[in-house]
């Protein structure tokens, strides 16, 4: 079994549990096989699920009330003295309300801090644009030094944070708020930081997900599969570093990719793929699926993701336009990979 | 009150190093001299009589933590640290140019000595809470220093950490405000007014000190009584003269940043040695 370092706590029933209840349980296990590991809040304890932690181990837990910079820059300051902390906010107040000092006090300084963002998204969806947050991959992975991840589901995010405790600098985690489907059947399959999962073999296009939407991309493969199109799925929980390889590997496989995420189309996975395409300097399809410049609207989350084309309809629909797309062929292709 | 020879030497020394200061803004081409001079004697009080740091050993982690909030005095914190021996003063002679590991705000990765990478301002106070709780955290028995400008305390996250600290019972952590009266663009009190400080930082709960910032006495004094509380974390608000010892430049808003040709530098040194 590809186990996480140190973790013995296994998810048992991820259908009953949400994707922050069990990162709440696994940081808690994490704290209590290692006394550096502290936790910090701004008054979101309980939305957040880091307040589990707080009850097993309340002499490492800090609440700070609802002062998010004060936070991060505290926790510069802790890990300066040889503490791991871990913070965790909703990602709207995490990458924005916060940006400078997770710029300027974890990442120029090469700080030893996580910061678990919940709530990204429009997993927070009746809440509004407020309390949506599309734009913080794109900040996240601009800052020097920083490792983003997006985890598609619960057992994804329990990997996701014993890995993110093991690296020594700061760690951004983008999760949602918590009721999204489970894509992994339990915690048992490979995961490392920057090497993509391929979900489905596939030869005709390349859906590259990240996040909530992994498992609508496997739905949409799927469903296209029993109409005729083999479809590649590759779940890109790591937006930085990428995993260039996989992506060069689809363009060269399949010459036609679809990038979905719940994030706006600018700046975030979308943009980090057409970055390692133009890189590679050979031609392909390319299609970015996201939140097109603009705010997202009240709603269910489900309702969202279906009304911006994010979920399984969606993909579906833009794997046939895809197919229909013209790109320049290149016939020294084989020559040069 | 400090004995006469002890009050001598921590003044012969300042003198010392306001000459050090003035010489590298004179080489570098431009530094914040005014608020360098403002700030210095609480610096000199910490570093020559109450730090616990070990030049030989920048990183040791009983070490007592000093964080320079106003980054921007850089130039003043890079004379003393090098004075202290952290690296050789030579190196100084490269302040400002390109490569060099020493500019207008020092960053913990380049400099031995600096515990913390400063220069955004509201940044200092929330980081050496962080490390103030982390020592208490892990049962270690340093204390924490942070010095800030006045203008800085008109960013909020100032006074999130000042909340903060008091929640925390951080005393641990003792900060002074460099109360030179004077920002970039003029009078804090004209620009966005702060008085009356000490009631604000009363009222989020600290214990807060008024003294002359200027005054070894007084600044000595202040520190002990810092070291002596056992409720509160400590404020010391040091009434200070912005480009303090260089007659030309005290109390001027123009001397927040500037270079110096070799006239003014002659008469800023001339100006520095009549201090006491």
């Amino acid at each position: 079994m590809a186990k996480a370092q140190g973790l013995t706590w296994t998810v048992e029933d991820a259908d009953s549990m949400t994707q922050a209840e069990v990162y709440g349980e696994v940081l808690t296990q994490i704290g209590q096989q290692n006394p550096k590991v502290v936790a910090l809040t701004a008054d979101l304890a309980k939305s957040t699920k880091i307040g589990r932690f707080g009850e097993v181990i309340p002499e490492r837990f800090y609440n700070f009330g609802i002062a998010e910079a004060n936070m991060i820059a505290v926790a510069s300051g802790m890990a300066e003295t040889g503490l791991i902390p871990v913070v965790s906010t909703f990602a709207t107040f995490a990458s924005m309300r916060a940006a400078e000092f997770v710029r300027t006090d974890l990442c120029y300084q090469k700080r030893n801090v996580k910061i678990i963002a919940t709530h990204s998204g429009t997993s927070f969806g009746t809440a509004g644009t407020t309390h949506h947050c599309t734009e913080d991959l794109s900040i996240m992975r601009t800052f020097a030094g920083m490792t983003v991840i997006a985890p598609a589901d619960a057992y994804e995010t329990a990997r996701a944070v014993a890995a993110a405790i093991e690296i020594e600098g700061p760690v951004y985690i983008r999760i949602g708020r918590g009721f999204e489907p489970p894509l992994h059947k339990s915690m048992d399959f490979d995961f490392e930081v920057g090497k993509a999962i391929e979900l489905r073999e596939g030869t005709d296009v390349t859906v590259i997900a990240t996040g909530v939407t992994v498992v609508h991309a496997v739905e949409a493969a799927d469903r296209a599969r029993e109409q005729g199109v083999s479809v590649r799925v590759l779940d890109m929980h790591t937006i930085k570093p990428l995993d260039v390889d996989a992506v060069v590997r689809a363009v060269k496989d399949t010459r036609r990719i679809i990038t979905v995420e719940d994030h706006s189309t600018i700046g975030g996975l979308g943009t980090a793929v057409a970055d390692a395409i133009a890189a590679s300097g050979k031609g392909c399809a390319f299609k970015k699926l996201g939140y097109q410049d603009q705010f997202s609207i009240v709603g269910y989350p489900e309702d969202l993701l279906h009304l911006y084309k994010l979920d399984g309809d969606g993909i579906l629909e833009a794997i046939g336009l895809i197919l229909k797309q013209d790109f320049e062929q290149d016939e020294d292709w084989e020559d040069e990979i | 009150m400090l004995q006469d020879a002890e009050r001598k030497t921590l003044q012969d020394t300042a003198r010392r190093l306001r000459e050090r200061i003035i010489e590298v803004t004179y080489s570098c081409g431009g530094a914040h001299v005014g608020g360098a001079m403002s700030q210095h004697d609480l610096l000199i009080a910490l570093y020559y009589k109450y730090l616990r740091i070990d030049p030989r050993n920048p990183r040791w982690e009983d070490r007592d933590r000093f964080v320079l909030s106003k980054g921007h005095g850089g130039v003043g914190h890079a004379v003393i640290l090098a004075d202290k021996g952290f690296y050789d003063t030579k190196l100084l002679d490269d302040f400002n140019k390109t490569g060099s590991p020493f500019g207008m705000h020092l960053d913990w990765l380049k400099v031995p000595g600096v515990d913390v990478s400063t220069g955004s301002l509201g940044h200092g106070l929330p980081l050496a809470l962080g490390m103030a709780l982390g020592g208490r955290q892990q049962g270690r028995d340093y204390r924490v220093y942070c010095v800030m400008s006045d203008g800085e305390l008109q960013e909020g996250s100032v006074w999130e950490a000042a909340m903060a600290a008091a929640q925390f019972k951080a005393t641990n952590l003792t900060a002074f405000v460099d109360r030179n009266k004077l920002s970039l663009d003029g009078p804090t009190e004209s620009i966005m007014a702060l008085e009356p400080l000490d009631k604000k930082f009363e009222a989020f709960g600290w214990r807060v000190l008024s003294i002359d910032g200027h005054d070894y006495d007084a600044i000595c004094e202040a520190i002990e009584t810092a070291h002596a509380e056992t409720g509160r974390p400590v404020m010391i608000i040091a009434d200070t003269i912005k480009g303090k010892g260089v007659d030309y430049m005290e109390n001027q808003t123009a001397w927040h940043y500037g270079g110096l040709d070799n006239d003014m530098r002659d008469r800023a040194l001339a100006s520095v040695r009549r201090m006491k």
